[in-house]
C-alpha cells in the first residue's frame, strides 16, 4: 500500500522537493473524503488545515447576505483547498464545498506552521509553491471582475 | 464570371431567426440571386441593415453544407441590435466573405485545442466543423468554453452534442454559478494546465474578448505551447473589409484583410499595446 510520503512526493505540488522535507510533510498529512455536498469548510471557521485534492471537484463559495451561495471558483485534481492557514488570523475567508465525491489529503496546518517555523527552508519551499498558485488565482480574479463577457 | 463588387452589398433573405441567448440570435441567409459563395472558417461577412449601417460578423455556419450564411449576432450597438431584432423573410445586404481563415492545414496531424470565451464560440463553430468532417487528420481536438455564467452558454445543446462523441473533448467553465452548477467555474485560462496538452504537437485556436485572449495566450504559454502555433482572432473595427479605410488597421496589420485570424507571435508586441 502507496504511503502518504510517496502519495505527497508524486503530486505537483511537491515537485522537486527534498526527501527529508517530504516526510516532515507526510507527518502532517492525512487521507480525507468527502461526499458530495459535504464542506471541507466554512468561512469563519478556524483554517486548522489545508488540502491537496487526488480527486473530484471542489467548489469556493462566498456568502452574500439574503441571497444563496456564489461559487467563483472550482478546483480538481492536483490543486490545493486553502491558503488562510498560512497567515494569521487562520481563519477561512470563504467556504468550500465538494461538488462531487471528493478524495483529498488533509495536511495539519498547525503542525506545518511549526516545522516550517522550526526549518526555514522547509518554510520558504512550502513559500515558493504557494505564491505561483495565489498569483495565479489573483490574476484569474481580476479577469473575473473584468466581466469580458457582458455587454460593453 | 466577374467577382462582385467587394464594396456592394449583395441583398439577402433571413430564413431563419433562432434566438441564442438574451440580446443574441442566429440568423440563416440565403442569397436573393445567385449562390452562396464559399467561405473559410474563420471568416467573416459585413452585414447591412438598410437605413442603419454595416457591421462585421463573423461566419458561424458549417462552410461545406447547407446553402445559407449563418452569423450568430449580439446586440452591442446600433447595427448589431438591428440585425439581432430582423423577423424571418427581411432583407439586408451582404458583403464578403472577407479575411483570413483558421489554420485548419496547417494543424493537420496536430492536437487542436480550440479556446472561446463568451461568442467567441460562433467564429469557432465553422472551425469545430471542419475538424469533426476529416477527423481522422487530427489528433486529439479539445474545445474549452468559458462563459459568465451557465445561462450565457452559448450553443449549450450543441456543446452538450460534442461532449458526448468520444473524439472530441469539451470543457465548459463559467465564471459566476450558483450551487447547482456541477461544472467548472473560473476563467477559462485556468483549464489550460489541467487539460494535459503535448504542447509539441498542439495547435490553438483562441476567439473570445482581446483580454481573455491576452490571458489564454500567457496560459498557452506557460503550457509550453509555442508562440507561432497560437492564432487568435481579432476583432477590430472594420468598416471597408477590403484594407483601404484604415479603420481596423492594427499595428503594421489590416485586421480585415491580414486577419481576423493572427498568429500571435505577429501581434505579441503589440497586443497590450493601449494606443493600438
Amino acid at each position: 500500500m502507496e504511503s502518504l510520503e510517496d502519495i505527497l512526493g508524486r503530486h505537483p505540488f511537491f515537485a522537486g522537493f527534498e526527501a527529508a522535507h517530504g516526510r516532515l510533510v507526510a507527518g502532517c498529512a492525512r487521507n480525507v473524503r468527502f461526499a458530495a455536498g459535504q464542506y471541507l469548510f466554512r468561512e469563519g471557521d478556524p483554517a486548522d488545515e489545508f488540502f491537496l485534492i487526488r480527486h473530484g471537484k471542489v467548489a469556493l463559495e462566498l456568502i452574500e447576505p439574503g441571497r444563496p451561495p456564489v461559487v467563483f471558483a472550482t478546483l480538481g485534481e492536483g490543486e490545493i483547498v486553502g491558503a488562510s492557514w498560512l497567515l494569521p488570523p487562520y481563519r477561512w475567508r470563504l467556504a468550500a464545498r465538494a461538488v462531487e465525491l471528493t478524495r483529498a489529503i488533509g495536511i495539519d496546518a498547525a503542525c506545518l506552521r511549526g516545522k516550517c517555523e522550526a526549518d526555514h527552508h522547509l518554510g520558504y519551499e512550502m513559500m515558493k509553491r504557494f505564491l505561483p498558485i495565489l498569483v495565479e488565482r489573483l490574476q484569474a480574479t481580476r479577469l473575473q471582475l473584468l466581466d469580458v463577457y457582458g455587454k460593453r | 464570371m466577374a467577382a462582385p463588387d467587394p464594396f456592394l452589398p449583395q441583398p439577402w433573405r433571413v430564413e431563419r431567426r433562432r434566438r441564442e441567448l438574451i440580446g443574441a440570435v442566429t440568423l440563416e441567409l440565403a442569397p436573393l440571386a445567385g449562390e452562396r459563395p464559399d467561405f473559410l472558417p474563420g471568416q467573416f461577412n459585413m452585414l447591412y441593415v438598410f437605413g442603419v449601417g454595416e457591421v462585421a460578423i463573423s461566419l458561424s455556419g458549417d462552410a461545406e453544407r447547407g446553402t445559407a450564411f449563418v452569423h450568430t449576432v449580439r446586440n452591442v450597438g446600433a447595427v448589431s441590435g438591428a440585425l439581432t431584432r430582423l423577423e424571418v423573410g427581411a432583407s439586408i445586404g451582404v458583403r464578403g466573405p472577407f479575411g483570413s481563415g483558421w489554420p485548419l492545414a496547417e494543424a493537420e496531424g496536430a492536437d487542436v485545442l480550440l479556446v472561446a470565451g463568451g461568442l467567441g464560440l460562433a467564429p469557432l463553430r465553422p472551425a469545430v466543423y471542419a475538424l469533426l468532417a476529416r477527423r481522422e487528420r487530427y489528433g486529439r481536438v479539445v474545445i474549452m468554453v468559458g462563459s459568465r455564467s451557465p445561462e450565457d452558454i452559448l450553443y449549450r445543446r450543441e456543446l452538450e452534442h460534442w461532449r458526448r462523441r468520444s473524439d472530441l473533448e469539451v470543457l465548459l467553465t463559467v465564471d459566476h454559478a450558483d450551487a447547482d452548477w456541477r461544472g467548472h467555474v473560473g476563467v477559462v485560462p485556468a483549464l489550460i494546465p489541467h487539460a494535459g496538452l503535448d504542447p509539441v504537437e498542439t495547435l490553438a485556436l483562441v476567439c473570445g474578448p482581446e483580454v481573455m485572449m491576452r490571458f489564454t495566450a500567457n496560459a498557452l504559454l506557460a503550457a509550453g505551447i509555442r508562440p507561432e502555433r497560437i492564432h487568435l482572432s481579432m476583432e477590430r473595427n472594420m468598416k471597408c473589409a477590403v484594407a483601404q479605410c484604415g479603420h481596423c488597421q492594427f499595428g503594421p496589420f489590416f485586421v480585415c484583410r491580414e486577419g481576423p485570424v493572427l498568429r500571435y507571435d505577429r501581434i505579441a508586441g503589440i497586443l497590450a499595446v493601449p494606443e493600438i
